[in-house]
């Protein structure tokens, strides 16, 4: 492994898969690639890719097999990587949840919505719930401040938050 | 003001416009097809006579950046649409893509029409997996109907048209930030020249332009410049135009008005105040737009109307805040932001937005120093027009605006020692 990173990033658990991409993966991958005259192109779809392959997030071993993918420096990759806040370098919960706390979700009490999610989950910012369920982190505008606060979860986006409504989402989450 | 009939945002509300089927029963793709029967050059020349500027925040005519493409048929061109829709208080893509997919599909198609790009991006930020997905369905409709592919609509032209993922970061907003991410690296601003018109995606021609601002062209096309150019404030503001009111605001939401609508009638528009509450400042295009006190309220809220105010109508995200709003606070919060955001390649932008939201910060706090005001002034004036990109110079516009509206709360917050605002709790508990 040619990555070099810091010690405090390492993967704290063993490799979640074996080997490289899956097949089906493979297959999207070089069916992404007609749309692009360079294959470096393919670098944040592939790490898109990449990232739900390897179960949220990055290990070197899946920045190393995009870089293998893509015939790309692996540093390359990892410059890619840590460059957008997207893309993960430590294991994430199961479910990841983002809350929006910029301007317009603080004039409309997002800081109250963090603060009900450490209550609930009893882990503090980016950290993982024993279970492995849940990890949080406050997130830069989302683009739903017309339903401030708001928070995102996986992918779906919970608008117009109040405290109990966190509670409620947060005890739906398997 | 006489009653507005919505334009970009007539189909909302229409759930049958997300399938090619329900858009063209509106009149949807007659703008595509009216422009197919044009000569390029004259669909640039309708486009540039409609007075159309780029929503996305720069405000720059669209017509002309299509004419600065290179003519002829030899080499690669392409259209990047500006989907990273990132700006703090903007969300009115989301809309236009969420609810009216094709409206933006056309709007791009019309623009590769006039330029000769034959590929088109849509670069769409990562977090916006619903939008991404509605586009992606209407892409596929809009190939299996013949308006994409080998033969645009029976015309022979060929276009291809992708969704492209962003992965989290406010810089590939910024055009040539965008233009290398797409091509699979770091999103860090280029050195201009060369423009993106003439070295841009691949190192070919590209034109880059915003959701909303493509979304105008279609309703350009079939109904005329000159019908576009009736609407608005006078000729160098004209249009429709889409704000996205956020904030103490009773119903926020995304507003359709002609460009240089007051913020007075658009305030009454969504409610007015929250609670009723009294009014104390708002910001009028986005983080990076410096904030305007009260005594504005009347203010057209149209480009150059807000540039002549001291502050700039940028994405029209309009955020409102009430008389329980500690504007330190807030502009703490857009300085975190920045510094956050900034891709740490120039130094005055990496360095200087840090200590912007350190001594923000230390003021919020109550330790602040009455050396602080022109401190942070300094640092504005390092910041300013010193970086690549814009990213700096929209850093200190808030940070300058503080200063210069709302000296007396610094002082207050540097005097008391403390924030004289109570940290009230949003909610009842």
């Amino acid at each position: 492994m040619s990555v070099h990173e810091p010690a405090s990033m390492k993967p704290s658990g063993p490799p979640q898969h074996g080997g490289g991409f899956s097949q089906s993966a493979l297959d999207e991958i070089a069916e992404l690639r007609k749309r692009y005259p360079t294959a470096e192109a393919l670098t944040l779809p592939a790490l898109h890719i990449a990232q739900r392959e390897w179960g949220g997030w990055l290990p070197d071993e899946a920045i190393a097999a995009v870089a293998a993918e893509l015939d790309l420096p692996v540093a390359k990759v990892y410059g890619v990587v840590t460059f957008y806040d997207l893309y993960h370098q430590k294991p994430v919960g199961r479910h990841r949840i983002r809350v929006c706390t910029n301007l317009s979700c603080q004039l409309r009490g997002s800081e109250e919505i963090m603060e009900t999610l450490q209550q609930e989950l009893g882990v503090g910012e980016d950290e993982i719930t024993p279970d492995g369920r849940c990890s949080y982190v406050h997130f830069e505008c989302l683009g739903s401040c017309d339903t401030a606060p708001m928070m995102m979860v996986d992918d779906d986006y919970h608008e117009n938050l109040t405290p109990n409504r966190v509670r409620q989402i947060v005890k739906g989450l398997k | 003001m006489a009653v507005f009939e919505p334009v970009l945002t007539r189909n909302v509300g229409r759930p049958e416009a997300l399938t090619l089927k329900g858009y063209k029963q509106n009149g949807g793709y007659e703008g595509l097809a009216k422009a197919l029967k044009m000569e390029p050059d004259a669909v640039i020349d309708e486009v540039k006579k409609s007075g159309l500027r780029g929503r996305g925040g720069a405000g720059f005519s669209a017509g002309l950046k299509w004419s600065f493409i290179p003519k002829g048929k030899d080499k690669p061109k392409y259209l990047v649409c500006n989907a990273d829709e990132s700006e703090p208080g903007t969300f009115k893509d989301r809309l236009l893509m969420e609810y009216d997919p094709h409206q933006l599909i056309e709007g791009c198609a019309i623009c590769c029409w006039a330029v000769s790009a034959a590929t088109c991006y849509i670069y769409i930020r990562g977090e916006y997996t619903k939008a991404a997905e509605i586009l992606e369905r209407a892409l596929k409709d809009a190939y299996e109907g013949g308006i994409l592919g080998d033969s645009v609509m029976g015309s022979g032209f060929k276009l291809n048209m992708y969704v492209h993922r962003g992965a989290g970061a406010y810089i590939c907003g910024e055009e040539t930030g965008m233009l290398e991410s797409l091509e699979g690296k770091r999103g860090q601003p280029r050195v201009k020249p060369p423009f993106p018109a003439v070295v841009g995606a691949f190192g070919a021609p590209t034109v880059i332009n915003n959701v909303e601002t493509l979304a105008n062209v279609p309703h350009i096309m079939v109904r005329g410049a000159d019908w576009f150019k009736a609407i608005g404030t006078d000729e160098r503001n004209t249009g429709p135009k889409l704000y996205a009111i956020s904030g103490h605001v009773e119903r926020p939401g995304t507003y359709e008005y002609p460009i240089g609508v007051t913020f007075r009638e658009m305030l009454e528009g969504c409610g007015g105040m929250l609670k009723g509450r009294p009014l104390k400042a708002f910001i009028p295009g986005g983080a990076s737009a410096p904030i305007l006190k009260a005594d504005q309220i009347d203010i057209k809220m149209d480009f150059d109307t807000v540039a002549k105010a001291g502050s700039m109508l940028g994405s029209a995200a309009v955020i409102v805040m009430d008389d329980t709003t500690c504007m330190v606070r807030s502009v703490s919060r857009l300085a975190k932001f920045f510094n956050h955001e900034s891709c740490g390649q120039c130094t005055p932008c990496r360095e200087g937005t840090n200590w912007l939201e350190l001594m923000l910060k230390r003021i919020e706090h109550g330790e602040g120093t009455e050396r602080d005001s022109q401190v942070l002034l300094s640092i504005c004036s390092h910041i300013g027009g010193n970086s690549l990109c814009a990213l700096g110079d929209a850093a200190i516009g808030p940070v300058q605006s503080l200063v210069k509206n709302f000296q007396e709360e610094i002082d207050q917050h540097i005097r008391d020692r403390a924030c004289p605002f109570p940290h009230r709790r949003y909610f009842e508990s």
